[in-house]
């Protein structure tokens, strides 16, 4: 199966693990990403003023491209690409004179959107396409032992008509990690916010949100976080340090992308899950677990 | 109708200044006198006051009327203080209507005296023109069946059949589990007197099953219901029990000697009972029945262990659900309310952590006849908890989420609970998490402060957003609103006062008898402030929580209500029903049956040999809409006609054409 695939700003830079155990995890599994053409920002947050067609423009405009190379769907790894494609998506689905204002304006392109294409995140595509028995077949080294919490955040699951589970108790990553022979934990802060851009300007939020999922997630018995998002890996992850700098006694958690547990359970090359990119290294606990020697 | 000259009156009333502040009523009465056919017009200040009747009837006399107006208010208040002042004076009631100026409009055009005025002349104009059409008519009677139905074996459904069986009329009561007793039964002490359900409920359950004017049907249901007031027929479904209930004794050899334990309804699952039980152990009937789901002979077809311990033979395994048809003349819907589903509350768990119990499972743990015998145990290790977070309004006051209203009962039960669970364990820390306090009964404040004061309660005004098991603690993030922080505690079990909603039985019975409910599922009652314990439905009266939250004075309050409604109407021989119904001209009526299905109050059957429309006058309410949807023109409500809907248009397109 063939897939088209929009990676997204920070699949390229700070993410690149992300990308990586995500297109070699897929390939074992018979999908092959094929990256967009000319794709731009997703638009990075969707715009929440009805009057803001331009926001919808950049969206709309990777959809085209969609088009252009013939496809039906896209598949997005990113959680904030996602939810902007395809809230865009559903925007101007229901709204067609906005449609046409957003062809309008891309005057320019061979051709027009028509709100045909579908959105899809790569973990809709494990569960719905391939199925969690599948992916059990290609599980090499079942991740035994190793206590994993999903993290979910906020964007895969809300708003209701962009979300890819239940908004309030999603279990999607869940059923992955126990195909993917991983002891799961119940993470009670799996929808709990991360701080989001407050990153950028109010570091100290995003600090003290940090210390608090991390803290919980040792409470309740967790080895390692595993998420989807980007943003949250970097808040989660990064900002431990501050946290560190904040509190002597703050006891460190690595944060994974659930692909890179794909990766481990598959057995790939260590080299595709590029650990060096993570502040807290993941390595020690996997070894201790004994997946890894 | 015989022809005659009309010779109408009209009377227009001041209201005060509701009416004469801004409409001029003398120039009304002038106008009025212009009408043909008015022979008398007059106006006065308070035309419901004893003068102004008094002036009604001696007028009438004197003129020799033959119709009246009365311009003043809205027929829902004094359409039926004229027509009886009318009769007084020997005019048929229904040759009297009310031109209803005030709502209509003085109070509407209160700044514009002068549009006000034209406007309340054109709703005389057209009133007298409806009189002059209107036909003498008399009430239509019917039988009635001097025994009552209470649906619902609660604290409210017992009340109501108490009162009415001690008037002298049969009562029968239906209740679909085991025993009588409802939810009051599981309680373990009541606020704010702290009285045990024992002392106060077990003396009225062994009243009701013993009183020789209330047939009891436990382990019923109501299958179906017809009829109308005075006259209805209710078929019930006596549920298989395979106990012989006639040969039984009670003894318990039976419930003793099983071997099978599941769950129990009664105590919601924190305790078990036997697949052969009673509900509890102070049941009324006392006789026990058979769970044919638990049994291990009617599942598997081994055992029958109690059947060879039977003193007498009444294990009965052939049983079969069994229907019995009553009549009745009333009816009191007693079918009270149950509590939201925590596992409908995603911010609290879904039900998934074993130490967050609702408000009712809590009141079986602290009950001194419930599973733990009153001792308080975490369900998950059976540890006694040290600390207890209440958290008030799960479920009610939610605009976006759940349910708008207040449950109304949660701030006394939860002060009840806390200070229970203080007595149980003296050194426990307790923290109770609240909107606001509300204590609006007699003696209910002073308990609920006595409480806070004495008790040393932790209340938080704040609501808790969050809930999670952290090892063997509940987490909770709250807000204390008074210093506007953030709270985080650990505690060892959570209480959930969640909502209080209709019981399942209550949309059934709904559904059943066509009654109307509020948006939220509880039953409607005729107007909520006047007749709060009838329904829509004549002859259906409410009790207890299935109208709304209540407690238990109030429920006890409204069935004794509903009984004395119940009652009244048992002291008449016949009732007597509005004779503004709608009649069928049979030559006219094809039998097409739209007026059938748009018909709302059942009131109208085809005859399928003449193929025409036939109304059960006792039950047609006078809506009209069957005249409306007739395509022939054959069904017509009666002082509502066609010819008379088509006179008031044309005087009242009149001045505008």
């Amino acid at each position: 199966m063939r897939i088209p695939y929009y990676p997204g700003c920070t699949l390229k830079n700070t993410a690149k693990n992300f990308e990586v155990s995500s297109i070699e995890t897929a390939r074992v599994l018979g999908v092959e990403f094929e990256e967009l053409p000319r794709w731009n920002c997703c638009g990075s947050v969707y715009g929440m003023a009805r009057d803001n067609i331009m926001h919808q423009v950049g969206p709309v405009r990777n959809l085209l491209r969609v088009r252009e190379m013939g496809g039906q769907e896209v598949v997005t790894l990113c959680s904030m690409c996602y939810n902007t494609l395809k809230r865009a998506n559903n925007f101007v689905r229901k709204n067609r004179d906005k449609l046409e204002v957003v062809n309008a304006i891309m005057y320019l392109e061979n051709t027009t959107y028509d709100g045909s294409i579908k959105v899809l995140h790569y973990l809709e595509i494990l569960r719905d396409r391939i199925g969690f028995d599948e992916i059990e077949k290609h599980v090499k080294k079942p991740l035994k032992g190793l206590r994993v919490g999903a993290y979910y955040g906020c964007l895969l699951v809300r708003p209701l008509d962009a979300a890819l589970d239940d908004p309030e108790e999603p279990g999607v990553m869940e059923k992955l990690f126990e195909v993917l022979g991983a002891e799961v934990v119940d993470f009670p802060l799996k929808t709990e916010c991360c701080g989001s851009y407050q990153t950028v300007s109010e570091k100290d939020i995003v600090t003290e949100r940090t210390r608090k999922i991390i803290d919980t997630a040792h409470d309740v018995g967790i080895d390692v976080i595993a998420l989807s998002c980007p943003l949250c890996h970097f808040n989660l992850d990064r900002r431990q340090k501050n946290v560190l700098e904040k509190y002597i006694d703050f006891k460190t958690m690595p944060v994974l992308y659930f692909s890179q547990l794909m990766a481990l359970a598959f057995d790939l090359p260590l080299d595709v899950n590029l650990f060096e990119k993570h502040y807290v290294n993941p390595v020690p606990v996997i070894k201790a677990r004994g997946i890894i020697e | 109708m015989k022809k005659r000259e009309p010779r109408i009156g009209v009377f227009v009333c001041h209201c005060g200044f509701n009416i004469a502040g801004s409409v001029d009523v003398n120039k009304v009465k002038e106008e009025a006198l212009k009408i043909p056919g008015v022979v008398y017009a007059t106006t006065y200040v308070f035309m419901c006051a004893q003068p102004g009747q008094d002036l009604l009837v001696e007028k009438i006399k004197e003129y020799n009327l033959n119709g009246v107006v009365v311009a003043n208010c809205s027929p829902s208040l004094h359409e039926l203080t004229f027509r009886n002042a009318a009769q007084k004076a020997g005019l048929n009631p229904y040759r009297v209507e009310i031109a209803n100026i005030r709502e209509q409009a003085s109070w509407p055009h209160w700044d514009e005296p002068e549009k006000a005025t034209k406007k309340a002349i054109e709703i005389v104009k057209i009133t007298v023109e409806k009189v002059k059409k209107d036909i003498e008519l008399k009430p239509t009677t019917a039988p009635v069946t001097k025994r009552a139905l209470v649906i619902g074996g609660g604290i409210a459904g017992i009340q109501a059949a108490l009162d009415i069986a001690d008037a002298g009329y049969e009562v029968v009561l239906v209740e679909k589990n085991q025993s009588i007793g409802g939810h009051m039964a599981q309680l373990s002490e009541t606020f704010p007197t702290l009285d045990c359900p024992q002392c106060i409920l077990t003396p009225k359950m062994v009243a009701a099953g013993s009183h020789p004017n209330i047939k009891l049907y436990t382990y019923s249901e109501v299958e179906e219901i017809s009829g109308f007031v005075g006259n209805f027929k209710v078929k019930i479904r006596k549920k298989a029990r395979f106990v012989d209930w006639d040969k039984c004794t009670g003894c318990g050899a039976c419930i003793e000697v099983c071997p099978k334990k599941v769950p129990s309804e009664f105590d919601l699952g924190l305790g078990k009972r036997k697949a052969v039980y009673t509900d509890f152990p102070q049941a009324v009937p006392n006789y026990p029945v058979i769970d044919p789901d638990a049994c291990l002979f009617l599942r598997k077809g081994a055992c029958r262990l109690c059947e060879k311990k039977c003193p007498v033979g009444a294990i009965k395994f052939d049983d079969r659900d069994e229907f019995v048809e009553e009549e009745v003349g009333a009816v009191i819907v007693a079918t009270g309310y149950e509590l939201m589903d925590k596992k409908e509350m995603a911010e609290y768990g879904y039900g998934k952590y074993p130490d967050v119990l609702d408000a009712l499972e809590f009141e079986r743990l602290i009950a001194p006849t419930g599973p733990t015998f009153g001792k308080v145990i975490r369900p998950s290790d059976g540890r006694e908890p040290k600390s207890v977070a209440f958290i008030h309004c799960a479920g009610s006051r939610d605009l976006e989420h759940y349910w708008p209203y207040c449950s109304k009962i949660c701030c006394m039960y939860i002060a009840k609970q806390a200070l229970l669970y203080k007595h149980a364990v003296p050194d426990g820390v307790v923290y109770s998490f609240y909107i606001d306090i509300r204590a609006g009964g007699k003696g209910y404040e002073e308990f609920v402060e006595r409480i806070r004061s004495e008790e040393d309660i932790v209340y938080i005004r704040g609501r808790v957003s969050r809930l999670f098991q952290v090892g063997d603690k509940i987490r909770l993030y709250a807000a204390d609103t008074f210093t506007g922080e953030k709270v985080e505690v650990d505690v060892d079990m959570v209480v959930l006062a969640m909502a209080i909603r209709p019981s399942k039985g209550t949309f059934d019975i709904v559904k059943k008898l066509k009654l109307a409910t509020d948006p939220y599922g509880f039953i409607q009652e005729a107007h909520p402030k006047l007749r709060p314990v009838e329904t829509l439905m004549a002859g259906v009266f409410i009790a207890g929580a299935a109208q709304a939250p209540k407690d238990i004075p109030d429920s006890v309050a409204q069935a004794s209500a509903a009984a004395s409604k119940v009652v009244s109407l048992f002291s008449q021989d016949v009732i007597y029903h509005s004779p503004l119904v709608a009649r069928v001209d049979i030559e006219v009526c094809v039998g097409c049956g739209l007026c059938r299905d748009s018909c709302a109050y059942d009131a109208i059957e085809i005859d399928p040999k003449k193929k025409i429309a036939k109304v059960n006058e006792v039950l047609c309410e006078g809506c009209g809409a069957c005249s409306a949807v007739c395509p022939s023109g054959a069904m017509t409500l009666t002082n509502y006609t066609k010819h008379q809907l088509i006179d008031i248009l044309d005087i009242a397109t009149e001045s505008w054409r």
